[in-house]
Parts: structure tokens; sequence; C-alpha cells
């Protein structure tokens, strides 16, 4: 293979080639500076003058006598069940002090779209033992499920309770977890890493580790890692694989970092217009496959800046994804754990795992009333502060303490605290207790015959 | 076929030395990716690839097949699932299984499959442009074998029996032959005689569209909405229940395990009317959001000119295009890859033309060979943010008749389909009023216009409740917020996952209406006479009204409630006498 000494530019984390032969787009490329030390990079675009090629561990140290060499093969993972219970870097290099993993097979990390044909649709309902989930928001295996979270909210340490939690009931096998991390800082790494190893969920973990003082640019190979390590997993090894992928705002900053270097025309708030197609990438890689046992779930986890849900991210994600969790900086301010804003948050999949012989023939109906009752509650929350409490009507008094009530008993619960969906359910009908039950209209007079009153 | 080499890749677009004319569809590298001209310059093209380019080099083979992309056109497309291109779904499986690779190539019809053709033409016959020549039984639709546009003559031979899609069926005196498909290019529109203005509806089984914001067969409605508020859900069950002859439905962009969900779901759905299943009248497209975007721009104009195909034979056509959002955006991608100058967001300058083009090539039609046919487009827009002021969905306003404007407030309250009844609105109402009085009830436009009067006063009332609290209301206003809250609750939502809800066909919905209207006039007596307000609001049987939604046979049910109401009015009646 040939080496060039042709750098003409570099720009940010883009390095400029000239004079090349033919080379293939996004092939992987290997850039040896003066040093010895050897870097990672991948073909952006290529012609007949000019390659430019990303550099994933940043330009600094590359200068005009660096040598450059073209791999003629894209960007590849070597797969094998050694994966599990390791440790790696960002860009896949193992960074446990383990030995190399002994590759099955070597797997290209874009992975193709899953023909909608082969598509298997996802049905199991999943127990996250999380009330607001299960009952409003139900995951189901093979779902994309993201947590809309903003900083200073604790939205690790709920993906770490559903991780621990997680299972399909009636069903012994546990999920194996493919943790992503993007630029999110050593401590909150740590934590993972810990509650992995006490639970002893690390050893059936694959951890893709890219943290805030690594390279922004590896970041965006981290992901792709992550899926081609959970498709290997789930459709050849028929395992059910979690996928956890933390902090995807970091990631698309990196995105618009290479888009900005390339000086390309940004769309929405300088992200680059192609970002859309790149998250579908993404998360597209969850789901089932008529005739294979495993299956893809992911958690992906996203800060929204500024609180605001109409930013790029989470706006692209939500168009993308089967729903969404979404936290509240106000439940977490009234110490409300964990802070499930269940109005906003939705799970466009739920029909398909609940009901009779999935979870129980109130569940549909249950949580249709509460949703209704909740947000007439929170609107009246609104005018008691204009009006005051006393003028209210005796209906509206008591959705006031139903909305206060839901907080209180069916949102908030512990960190360890596992709720069956059974006792889920029954807290939502001893919420309505509190109210009488032909005013119930949501719910069919049959349910509430057999479920009114008894829980 | 006319030769070049790739010059630059980067991303879905290649730069390649070649001699083409625009919209030429290309075979580019080794693996023959396809590709079409998007650009020319001296003697450089710009070509979007429809698969990724991973691996492709400059230098690598460029190959023109002088054709603009076209689709097949012929018995087999219906109960097909196809990628944006028109590859069937199932026979890329069987090539490359689960998942789509690269560089396979297959025909959107069945070369094996033999189709029983009877001719309607005889020896001798004159035949032109659209002429319909013979018969195949597709399903349960019968398939009109046409004289492709352009092309006429006599006809010297035709035969009848059991054919394959491209075997020579009908032959002219000018040596022209004719199979059972032929072949059209997606971006230009099949030709008409003329247009033709609306008048009949198309009945969708949703009561707040057919009541309140009509569409009519051959018309243009967008459904904008931000995520979550239920874009899908409401264009699945308009695919499901309008009473259109052919349906097309386009998934472009969207998500993998919605379209799995429909093709699981759709083969189990009966048509009540045929009785037969539903996908046996539909084509499917499925370009999910992880597909290439070059095809994903292509999706939209290869269902509309399947659209156009079975309209040609006078069928109506219903067009489902979600989201055109994504179509958009597609777009932007290609024009960024281009380095265009980019008008608002990003979005190129001609966004809103490319968006009108789509939009006019619906319509009701009088076909070129006479028959009448229509195609409705149903867009679903995706605003960035929710924010409907941005450019998608105000180029799409600016050209569809009918808005239904999606609220994620709604839909938090779990109020389905969570069409928003202030913002929303149908410039059919007028045209289509004739018909409902025709074909429902002579009174359905009065009925309809009251519902409209009780929803704006309403939310005029609510505004003084949000200041001073409901027990603050005059007498009067507060029975008709209890009424609004009927209409809502009984009207306007709607179960889509209710076998009977579902569908509320219009004479019901009428029914439903007027049960509440007659609860709203009783009211109003009982308050002149006397009756204090609290003892209105709590006449019971009016909560059972919304049973009528779930019941098939509604009519025994709605005469016993509304029988009971009047007992109870009569009683509070009595009782103020004393």
């Amino acid at each position: 293979m040939k080496e060039y000494r042709t750098i003409s530019r570099v720009a940010g984390p883009l390095v400029f080639v000239k004079k090349t032969e033919p080379v293939a787009y996004a092939d992987m490329v290997k850039v040896m500076l003066p040093d010895g030390s050897v870097k990672n990079g991948q073909v952006l675009d290529t012609s007949d003058e000019v390659v430019i090629v990303q550099v994933f561990e940043g330009t600094s140290g590359i200068d005009l006598n660096t040598r450059v060499k073209f791999l003629n093969q894209p960007i590849k993972l070597g797969v094998s069940e050694e994966l599990l219970g390791r440790i790696f870097s960002g860009s896949g290099r193992p960074v446990d002090n383990g030995p190399e993993v002994v590759a099955d097979k070597m797997l290209d990390i874009t992975g193709a779209a899953i023909n909608p044909y082969s598509r298997a649709n996802p049905s199991d309902f999943i127990q996250t033992g999380i009330s607001t989930i299960d009952a409003m928001n139900t995951l189901v295996r093979g779902q994309k499920l993201p947590i809309f979270s903003a900083s200073g909210l604790p939205h690790n340490e709920i993906a770490l309770q559903i991780a621990r939690q997680a299972r399909v009931v009636g069903k012994e096998s546990s999920f194996a977890i493919v943790f992503a991390a993007m630029g999110i800082t050593s401590e909150e790494a740590r934590r993972f890493i810990d509650d992995f190893e006490q639970t002893g969920a690390l050893e059936r973990s694959v951890v893709f580790m890219n943290l805030a003082s690594d390279p922004a640019v590896e970041r965006l190979l981290t992901p792709q890692l992550a899926l081609t390590a959970a498709e290997y997993l789930a459709f050849e090894k028929d395992m059910h694989v979690l996928v956890i992928l933390t902090d995807m705002t970091t990631y698309c900053e990196s995105l618009r970092e290479i888009g900005s270097a390339r000086e390309e025309i940004p769309g929405r708030r300088g992200y680059p217009g192609y970002m859309y197609t790149t998250l579908a990438g993404i998360y597209e890689r969850a789901g089932m496959v008529k005739g294979k046992k495993g299956s893809i779930t992911q958690l992906p986890i996203l800060t929204m800046v500024g609180d605001d849900r109409t930013h790029p991210i989470p706006d692209l994600t939500g168009y993308i994804t089967e729903g969404q969790i979404e936290l509240s900086r106000d439940l977490h301010r009234r110490n409300v754990y964990p802070p499930i804003n269940v109005l906003p948050s939705l799970s466009r999949l739920m029909n398909l795992g609940i009901g009779r012989e999935k979870t129980r023939e109130d569940h549909k109906q249950l949580s249709d009333q509460l949703y209704a009752f909740y947000a007439e509650g929170l609107d009246l929350r609104g005018l008691v502060a204009i009006v005051g409490e006393e003028s209210l009507s005796e209906r509206d008094r008591r959705l006031l303490k139903l909305a206060a009530e839901f907080d209180d008993k069916f949102v908030r619960q512990g960190r360890n605290e596992e709720r069956s969906i059974g006792e889920t359910l029954d807290i939502g009908w001893r919420l309505l207790s509190a109210i009488p039950e032909a005013e119930l209209s949501r719910i069919h007079p049959d349910l509430r015959k057999k479920y009114y009153g008894k829980c | 076929m006319k030769k070049g080499v790739v010059y630059r890749v980067a991303g879905p677009v290649a730069i390649a030395e070649l001699d083409a004319r625009m919209y030429d569809v290309v075979h580019v590298g080794d693996e023959r990716l396809l590709g079409e001209v998007i650009q020319i310059n001296g003697s450089r093209c710009t070509i979007q690839i429809y698969e990724d380019t991973t691996g492709l080099k400059p230098g690598a083979p460029v190959v023109n097949t002088g054709e603009p992309l076209s689709v097949e056109l012929g018995p087999g497309m219906l109960s097909s699932i196809y990628d944006g291109i028109q590859r069937p779904l199932p026979e890329l499986k069987k090539l490359m299984g689960d998942f789509i690779l690269r560089g396979a190539a297959a025909p959107g019809l069945d070369r094996s499959r033999k189709w029983d053709f009877k001719p309607v033409v005889k020896k001798g016959d004159k035949v032109s442009s659209g002429s319909v020549i013979g018969e195949v039984n597709e399903g349960q639709v019968v398939h009109r074998v046409m004289v492709p546009p352009g092309n006429e003559g006599v006809v010297k031979e035709v035969r009848h029996g059991s054919f394959r899609v491209d075997e020579v069926v009908c032959v002219l005196d000018n040596g022209f032959e004719l199979s059972l498909m032929h072949k059209w290019p997606v971006r230009k529109p099949r030709p008409t005689s003329s247009k033709l203005a609306p008048v009949e509806p198309l009945v969708t089984g949703l009561r707040v569209i057919d009541a309140l914001f009509p569409i009519a067969k051959g018309g243009v409605a967008a459904i904008p909405g931000p995520f979550g508020s239920g874009k899908t859900i409401t264009q699945q069950s308009l695919a499901k229940w309008c009473d259109a002859d052919i349906i097309v439905y386009v998934g472009c962009g969207e998500r993998g395990n919605e379209m799995t969900e429909v093709l699981t779901e759709f083969p189990e759905l009966i048509d009540p009317r045929s009785g037969k299943p539903l996908l046996n009248r539909m084509v499917l497209i499925a370009n999910t959001s992880n597909m290439p975007v070059a095809a994903r721009e292509a999706s939209i104009y290869c269902g509309m000119t399947m659209a156009e195909y079975y309209r040609d034979m006078g069928y109506n056509v219903a067009m489902m295009a979600d989201s055109t959002s994504r179509w958009a955006e597609a777009m932007r991608e290609i024009s960024s890859r281009l380095e265009e100058l980019p008008g608002e967001e990003g979005y190129p300058a001609y966004l809103s033309a490319r968006l009108a083009e789509f939009y006019e090539r619906s319509g009701r039609y009088v076909n070129i060979n006479g028959s009448q046919g229509s195609v409705s487009v149903i867009g679903a827009v995706s605003p960035a943010g929710g924010d409907f002021s941005e450019p998608v969905t105000q180029g799409t306003l600016r050209v569809v008749k009918v808005f239904w404007a999606l609220d994620a407030k709604l839909a938090q309250r779990r109020h389905f389909p969570a069409i928003n009844w202030l913002n929303s609105y149908s410039l059919y109402l007028d045209a289509l009023s004739s018909w409902f009085a025709a074909n429902v009830v002579a009174g359905w436009r009065e009925a309809v216009d009251s519902v409209m009067r009780i929803l704006q006063e309403e939310e005029k009332l609510l505004e003084i409740v949000q200041l001073v609290g409901s027990d603050a209301l005059p007498e009067r206003e507060q029975v008709t917020i209890q009424v609004a809250r009927l209409v809502r609750e009984v009207v306007l939502q709607q179960n889509a996952f209710h076998e009977v809800d579902t569908y509320s066909e219009p004479k019901k919905t009428y029914a439903m209406i007027k049960a509440i209207l007659r609860y709203g006039d009783l009211s109003y007596d009982a308050l002149k006479s006397g009756v204090r307000v609290s003892d209105i609001i709590s006449v019971r049987a009016k909560d059972r009204l919304a049973e009528v939604k779930f019941v098939r046979d509604y009519d025994g049910l709605l005469k016993g409630i509304l029988g009971d109401i009047e007992a109870e009015f009569g009683k509070l009646g009595k009782r103020q006498e004393k």
C-alpha cells in the first residue's frame, strides 16, 4: 500500500491530501506522524485532485511531513463473543488492560439498513420497574426510546435503573448491554462502570468509552462501533441487547464541528443539513428481524440545550425514534425521583406491548384516563394561582388533588424500587378511587366494575 | 450507451466526466449503483446516487442509460411493497438477506407471473393515447391495459390468453407493440384531457374530518404536526378507511418499525365495502429514514406516477405521503452537497416551486381516454420544532385546500385524532355541502355549522374561565361549555384502535351531532323555564352518549339514551313547576 507525504492543508479535524492514486469514499486511513505515533481517519471527500480525511484523534502534531496511508477498506470492527465484559475506547481500542479481542469476523461499522420487509413487529413488553414508563410510556423489545433530559437532571441514574431492572416478564434471559459513552465526564463514566461491576452486569456488557477529554471527532465512530457490536450479538448470537447511547448532544456537536471545518452550508443552529439522515442511520439500527431470536432496544440519552425540546437535536431525534421519555426540572426541584414528565413523554409502540396476556386488560384505558385527568389537574394548578382554590368546582378540586397524588405516589419511587406492572396499575386505580366512578369516561364500565375501588 | 468516469465522490453525490442529459439515469462503479444526473457543468455531471457510496473511487466507470428515472406500470403493483425506486422489498430480501446491500437490481413488476388478458379492442379498431385495449383482473381490481400516452394507430393484431407483463399482446399497424406494462418517467406528469372541479368528498370515516374539515376526491390536504401528535396514525387510519378505489401509501423517510406495523397490520384488515383484504387495493412504498437519501427524494414521485396510472384507468386514487418534510429535507441535503446557495433555513430556493408542482399533479380529471378519475393527496408535514412558520409548512399551505393542524397539547391529553378544530380549515366545505345534503341527510351543513359555532364560543369562554373561574360565568354560558365538552369527547375524539369506533360513517356522525345538539336545546329551554344550571349539568344520561361510538348498530342505543335525557329533563321541568 502506498504512503503519501502530500498533505497540503490541515484545518481543524481535517487533513487535505493531494496527488493520490484513486482513493475510495469512506475508506479507513492511517496517519503516521514524524514522532512515530499513528492516528486513524476516514475519507470524507475524494477526487482526482484532493482527498479530505477526517482524523479521529485530532490533528495536533500533524505537519506537512506526516505520512498518510489509505487502507483500501472501510472501517471495520472485529467481533466475537469475547467482546462481552470488555471496555473499549471510543474508537474501539481495549482500555481495560485486557488482551486484543480475537475476532470471529470483521464487520463494516456503517451497517446496512434493515429491509423493512424483514423487520418483525416489536411486541414484547419490557418491564423496567418504573411506573411512569411501564404504565404510561411502555417500552417494548426492539424499540428506540430516548430520554430527553437536560443538564443537572438524573438521566444517568434512570438509565442505570432501567439497565438493572429491565426484563421481559416470564422470560429468564436478561439483556446484554452495549454502552456507548460520548463526551461524558470521567466521573459519570465511573458511575456507570462501578454500577455495572457491582451488579455483575459488566460480564454481559460491552462498553465503548469516549470521555469529555478524548478527541471530539472520535465520538463520531463510537455509536457506529457500539451498534455494530449490538447487531452481531443480537442477530448472530441470538441475544437481546439493550443499547445505551449517552450523550447524543455531544455527538451532534462533533458532527457540527466537522461540517464547519468542511465549510459546509449550515442548517438550523449551525448543524449540518444531513443530520437527520445521520441520526436516522444510528437510531434505525434498533429493532427485530423476522426469524432471528435476538433484538436491539435502544435507549439514547440527550441533554436538551436550554431545556428546549424544539432545539434541532431533540427535534430530529423525536421524529426518528418511537417516542421519548422527557424529564422535568420542575419535578426534580420538588425532589421527585424519577422526574419523568409523562405529558410530553410518549411511547409509539406502547399499544403493541400491552393489554390482555401481555400486561393487563385495563392497562390502555387506565393510562388514558390518568393522562386526561393529570393534564386537566396541571391546567388547574395554573388557574389556582390566579383565582384561588375556593372558586374551583368540586370536580376541579378533586382533579387538583389527584395531580398532586400522582406526582407523589405514582411518579415518585425509590432508586432501587422495582414495581411489577400489576403493582403499578393498582397504584393507578387507587389514585382514581378519589374520583366518582361515573366520571371515568375513558374506562369501559365493565373494567370499572372489576377494578374500581378494589385495588 | 455513453460511458464516463467518476471524478469526485462525497456522500450520496458524485461528479463524473460524462456526456448526459439532465435527469438521465446512470450506473456508477463496478457495483452498478443507480444514480441520476442532477447538474451539468461543462463536461462534468453531478450525479445523486440512490445507494450507499462507501468504497466508490475516482476513476470508476459510469454508464449512462440515456433514460430518465422511470417506473414500470402494469398489473402486479397492487399489494406490492417497494423501496423508493420501485424495487420490490421481498425481492431484495431474497437477493440480499435481511439487510439492504448495494447494487441489486430487481424489476418493479414480476416477470414470471402470468395474467389473463381479455382484449376489448379488435383488429381494425383505431386506438390512441390512453385507449383501453383490454383488461386484466388484478385481485379485485379490474386493471385496464392502456396504450402508453403519445402512441396511436390501428390495431393490426390482438391476442388473448395468459401473458407475462412483458409479452406482446397487441400490435398496431405502425409496428408498435403493446404489452401489459409500460414505463413512465416519474418526474413527468401523465397527460390528461381537462381538470374538473371537486364535487364529491373523500369519505374518511373520521368524524372530525368528514364533518368539519372534509377533503374532496381529487383534493389536497396537509397534516402538519410536531412529533408525537399522531400524524402517522391519522394517515394510516385514512389509508385504511377512506373510500378511494386505490391507495398509494408512501412512507418517505419514516421509521422502520412503523412500516413494519403497516406491513403486518394491513394484510389482516378487511375493506368494509368489498369484504376483501385492504391490501388488495394498495401500493406500499417504504423508504425508511436510514435508506439512501436520494431514493427518499424519488419515492414521492414514484408514488405519484403510480397514482396517476390508476387514475387513467378511471379510478379514484388517494395518495398518502408520510412525510413530505423528509422529502424536502432530502432535497435540502442534495442541494447543500451541490453547494447551491440556500434559501430559507438552508432549503433550496426552488423548494416551494417543487412542492407546488407535486401537489398540482393531484386533482379530478377527464383522462385522455375520456374516463374520469382523481388523485387525492394527503401529505404529512413534520415542521421542525412544531413551528408552522417554517418553509415546508408554509410552502405546502400555499397550495393545499385542506389543513388539518395537529396539536401536541391535544395529543398529550390523549385527545385523538389531535386535529385542532380552531386552526384547521377546509376550503371544500361549500363545494361538498350539496353532496352531503343529497347523499347523507339534508340538515348536514346546518348541523356542522352549529358544531363549529359551539366550539368557537367555547374557546372564547375558556379564556374568561382562565381569568375568573368557571363559577363566575353566566348560566347560559356554563351550559354551552357542557355542550362543547360533549362535542369534543363524543364527536371529535375517536379511537383508531377500537374495531367499531375506527370507522364512523357520515350517517352515524350526523346522528351523534344531532343528539348532542338536542341535549343543548333541551338545556337552554330548561334554563329559560328556571331550572338551575347545576341540575342541567348533572343530567346523567348525556354522559352515556359516548357509548354510541363503540356500537355498530347504534340506532336503538342512541334512541334509548335520547329518551332518557328527555325523561330527565321532563322530571326537572316538573320539579320546577312545583
